[in-house]
C-alpha cells in the first residue's frame, strides 16, 4: 500500500489530484529514465557527500535564521527571516541547480537546458554548468530579455547561450514552452534543470527535495534560538512554488504548523492583471503536470501580470494546489503596490533589500494579524539587486 | 466495425492521412479543407483543435494554432461546424489536441460531442497511458472513439507492444525524435519501421513527422501501411489563395 502523505506523492507523481506526467511520447524515456534513478541518484552516499560539500563551500549554507527584532515589535510577534538571499547568486533557485546538475551528470547528460522568467533560475543554471564546465542553454522570453538585463549579461558571462523565447506571449511560460521542445528534439544527451516545482513527475518532488533543505536548516535552528523545532507559521511567496516548497517541506506533515503562501496579485485578483493562480486558476494540465492553471473558458493558458517576473506565472506546482484544494495551506495575495511597500519597509527596518518576490510575502504583515507568541519564520527567497531598476523607479 | 477500421480493411498500403489545423487559415475554411483533401486523395483527415501552448509542436503548427485562435476557434465552434460536415465528409475524421482545452470541455462532455458529430478517433499527445489506463480510456470507448497512441525510435519494444495493445484505429509512428516540422532527417527511418514490423502489432501503423513531399511519403509507406503529413500542408495553406487549387496542387505533388 502506498501512503500519501503532504510530503511524499504516490507512485505516479500525484498530490491528491493532482500531479502525474501529462508528456507527449516523445518525452517519455527521458522522463521515465530521471523516475527510475532520480531516489536512488540522490541517495548515494557519494552524490550526498558532493552535494552537502557544494551547499555548505560553494553555496554558502546553511543561511541564517534571523530573528529581525525591529520588524517582529512593529508587528507584536516574533518573526524570523530564513536568509536564502545570502546565498551564492543571491536567491534559493541555486540549492536546486547544484542538485540537478550533480544528478544530470551521473545520467551521463553532456548539455543542459533551462526556463527562466526573472533570470534567477538562468543566472543560477548558468552559474552549476560553469562550475562544472558543461554547455549551458537557457531560454528567456523576449520580454523578459528586455525587462531583466543585468541578468542577462550574467548569464553570458557565465558563459550561457540566451535563447528568446519568441512564441505565444514571449515570457516564462513560452521559455518553458521552447524548453521542453528543445529536450523533446534533444533526447539522448541533455538534461532539462526546471526551475521549480512544475513539470512532469518526477520533477516537483525532486525540486521540493533539493530545496527542502531550507526547512532542514530551519529545524534546528529554530531549536537552538526557541527551543522548539516547530515554529507556529511558515510564510513564502509563491509563483511555481518552489521556495515556498522547500520551507513548508520538513513542516507539511505538522499539522501543528500553519503553512502560508502567497501569490502575486498584480494590479489586484480581480483586476484582469493578476497571476494569483489559486484564485484565479482552474485545474487543468501545464507543462506536464496537472494543477491549478490560468486559462480561458475554452481551456487557453491565459498570460497572467505581477510586477515581478518570477511570479508572473499561470500555473502552480501541484504540491501546492493540493495545499490549496486539501485546506492544508493558507493561500493569500499581494499586490503590485503592497509587494513594493513591503520591500521598501524591509529596507528601512531591518536593513534587507528583499526580491520582489519575496517582498509578496513580507506584505502578508500588514494582512493578517498574528499573536505575540507566534513564531513566523518567512522565507527570505532573494535578494533585490536584480530588482533596482524597479525600485528606483517606485522611489521617483 | 469503426470507420478507420473499416478503411484499413480495404486499403492497407499507402495510406494518406493529411493533418490541418481547424479554423486555419480561416474560422470556416475548415470544411473547404476537409472537402478539398477527401476530393484530393487524403484517406483520412486529422484536425488539429488549436491551443495557446501546443508542446509538441514546431513553429509551423504552432503559428496555424495562433492564427486559428485569433480566427476565433474553440472546441465548441469546430463541432458546430463538424456537425454540416457529415454528409459531405465520408473519409474518417480524427481530432487531434492537448488535453488542457479538453479538460476544460469536460472529458466525456467531449467525447460525447465528438462522437455525435461524427468524429472517429482521438490523438492526444499528452494523455499519458496510465491515466489512459486508470480514467480517460473506458470513457473514450464509452462513445466509441478509436484512440491513436504515438510511438517513437526511443520508445522500446515492451511499451511500443503495450501501446499497441491499448490504441484502436493505428498507431502513430513518429519518425524522429522531434517537435513537428523538423528537418531531421529520415536516414534510420527504414530500419525503425522494419523494427515496428516484426513486432507483429495489431494496429496498422502510419509514419509522420518530416513527411512532406513524394520522395518522404514513397520512404514512409515503403515499410508502413501509410504515412501523415502536417507541417508541409499548413505552409502551403499559408501563402494559398485558394484553398482548394492548393491542396489539390499539394496532394497531387505528394500522390503523383
Ligand atoms: C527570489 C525569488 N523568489 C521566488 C521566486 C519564485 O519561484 P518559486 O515560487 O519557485 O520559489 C523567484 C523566481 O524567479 C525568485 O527569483
Amino acid at each position: 500500500m502506498s501512503t500519501t502523505t503532504y510530503q511524499q506523492p504516490s507512485l505516479q507523481g500525484y498530490y491528491g489530484k493532482f500531479g502525474g506526467a501529462y508528456i507527449p511520447e516523445m518525452l517519455h524515456r527521458n522522463v521515465e529514465e530521471l523516475r527510475n534513478r532520480y531516489l536512488e541518484i540522490m541517495q548515494e552516499t557519494s552524490f550526498q557527500k558532493e552535494f552537502r560539500e557544494l551547499l555548505k563551500d560553494y553555496v554558502g549554507r546553511p543561511t541564517p535564521l534571523y530573528l529581525a527584532k525591529r520588524l517582529s515589535k512593529e508587528f507584536n510577534t516574533q518573526i524570523y527571516l530564513k536568509r536564502e538571499d545570502l546565498n551564492h547568486t543571491g536567491a534559493h533557485k541555486i540549492n536546486n541547480t547544484v542538485g540537478q546538475i550533480l544528478l544530470a551528470q551521473r545520467l551521463g547528460k553532456k548539455r543542459i537546458i533551462a526556463e527562466t522568467g526573472a533570470g534567477q533560475h538562468g543566472v543560477a543554471t548558468a552559474t552549476v554548468c560553469a562550475l562544472k564546465g558543461v554547455e549551458c542553454i537557457v531560454y528567456m522570453g523576449e520580454k523578459d530579455i528586455e525587462r531583466q538585463a543585468p541578468n542577462v549579461a550574467r548569464m553570458k558571462m557565465l558563459g550561457a547561450k540566451v535563447i528568446p523565447a519568441t512564441s505565444g506571449s514571449k515570457t516564462l511560460k513560452d521559455a518553458t514552452n521552447e524548453a521542453i521542445r528543445d529536450w523533446i528534439n534533444n533526447p539522448n544527451d541533455t538534461h532539462y534543470i526546471i526551475g521549480s516545482v512544475v513539470g512532469p513527475h518526477p520533477y516537483p518532488d525532486m525540486v521540493a527535495k533539493f530545496q527542502s533543505v531550507i526547512s532542514e536548516e530551519m529545524r534546528w535552528q529554530l531549536k537552538e534560538k526557541t527551543g522548539s523545532e516547530l515554529p507556529t507559521h511558515v510564510l513564502a511567496c509563491v509563483g511555481g512554488g518552489s521556495n515556498a516548497a522547500g520551507a513548508f517541506y520538513h513542516f507539511l506533515d505538522e499539522l501543528s504548523v500553519q503553512l502560508i503562501a502567497v501569490e502575486a496579485a498584480g494590479h489586484g485578483v480581480n483586476s484582469g492583471l493578476s497571476a494569483a493562480t489559486t484564485q484565479l486558476g482552474k485545474p487543468g494540465v501545464l507543462h506536464g503536470s496537472k494543477s491549478l492553471v490560468m486559462q480561458t473558458e475554452d481551456g487557453q493558458v491565459v498570460e497572467p501580470h505581477s510586477i515581478s517576473a518570477g511570479l508572473d506565472y499561470p500555473g502552480i506546482g501541484p504540491l501546492h494546489a493540493h495545499l490549496f484544494d486539501s485546506g492544508r495551506g493558507e493561500f493569500l495575495s499581494a499586490t503590485d503596490e503592497e509587494a513594493l511597500d513591503a520591500a521598501f519597509h524591509l529596507a528601512k527596518m531591518e536593513g534587507i533589500i528583499p526580491a520582489l518576490e519575496t517582498a509578496h510575502a513580507l506584505a502578508v504583515f500588514n494582512q493578517k494579524k498574528f499573536k505575540e507568541s507566534d513564531v513566523v519564520v518567512v522565507c527570505l527567497s532573494g535578494r533585490g539587486d536584480k530588482d533596482l531598476a524597479t525600485y528606483m523607479k517606485a522611489m521617483e | 466495425m469503426t470507420k478507420i477500421k473499416d478503411l484499413f480493411q480495404k486499403k492497407n498500403s499507402k495510406v494518406l492521412n493529411v493533418y490541418c489545423t481547424a479554423g486555419y487559415p480561416q474560422l470556416d475554411s475548415t470544411l473547404k479543407v476537409m472537402k478539398a483533401l477527401q476530393e484530393n486523395g487524403a484517406d483520412l483527415i486529422e484536425l488539429g483543435m488549436p491551443y495557446s501552448d501546443p508542446l509538441a509542436d514546431g513553429p509551423v503548427i504552432q503559428h496555424s494554432s495562433t492564427i486559428a485562435l485569433a480566427n476565433g476557434m474553440t472546441i465548441k465552434t469546430l463541432f458546430e461546424q463538424l456537425k454540416d460536415s457529415r454528409r459531405e465528409i465520408n473519409v474518417p475524421v480524427i481530432l487531434m489536441g492537448y488535453m488542457n482545452p479538453v479538460l476544460q470541455y469536460g472529458f466525456e462532455k467531449f467525447c460525447a460531442d465528438a462522437a455525435s458529430v461524427g468524429v472517429d478517433g482521438l490523438i492526444l499527445p499528452d494523455l499519458p497511458e496510465y491515466e489512459f489506463e486508470t480514467e480517460y480510456g473506458a470513457i473514450i470507448m464509452k462513445y466509441g472513439l478509436d484512440f491513436i497512441f504515438l510511438v517513437t525510435p526511443e520508445t522500446s519494444e515492451e511499451r511500443i507492444k503495450k501501446l499497441d495493445s491499448l490504441s484502436t484505429g493505428f498507431i502513430y509512428a513518429v519518425s524522429s525524435s522531434s517537435t513537428t516540422g523538423s528537418d531531421k532527417n529520415m536516414t534510420d527511418v527504414n530500419a525503425y519501421l522494419q523494427r515496428l514490423k516484426s513486432y507483429g502489432l495489431k494496429n496498422p501503423v502510419l509514419v509522420g513527422f518530416g513527411i512532406k513531399d513524394k520522395t518522404t511519403f514513397e520512404t514512409a509507406c515503403a515499410h508502413a501501411n501509410g504515412a501523415i503529413i502536417g507541417t508541409a500542408y499548413i505552409k502551403a495553406l499559408e501563402n494559398s489563395k485558394d484553398v482548394e487549387k492548393t491542396t489539390k496542387e499539394f496532394l497531387n505533388h505528394v500522390l503523383r
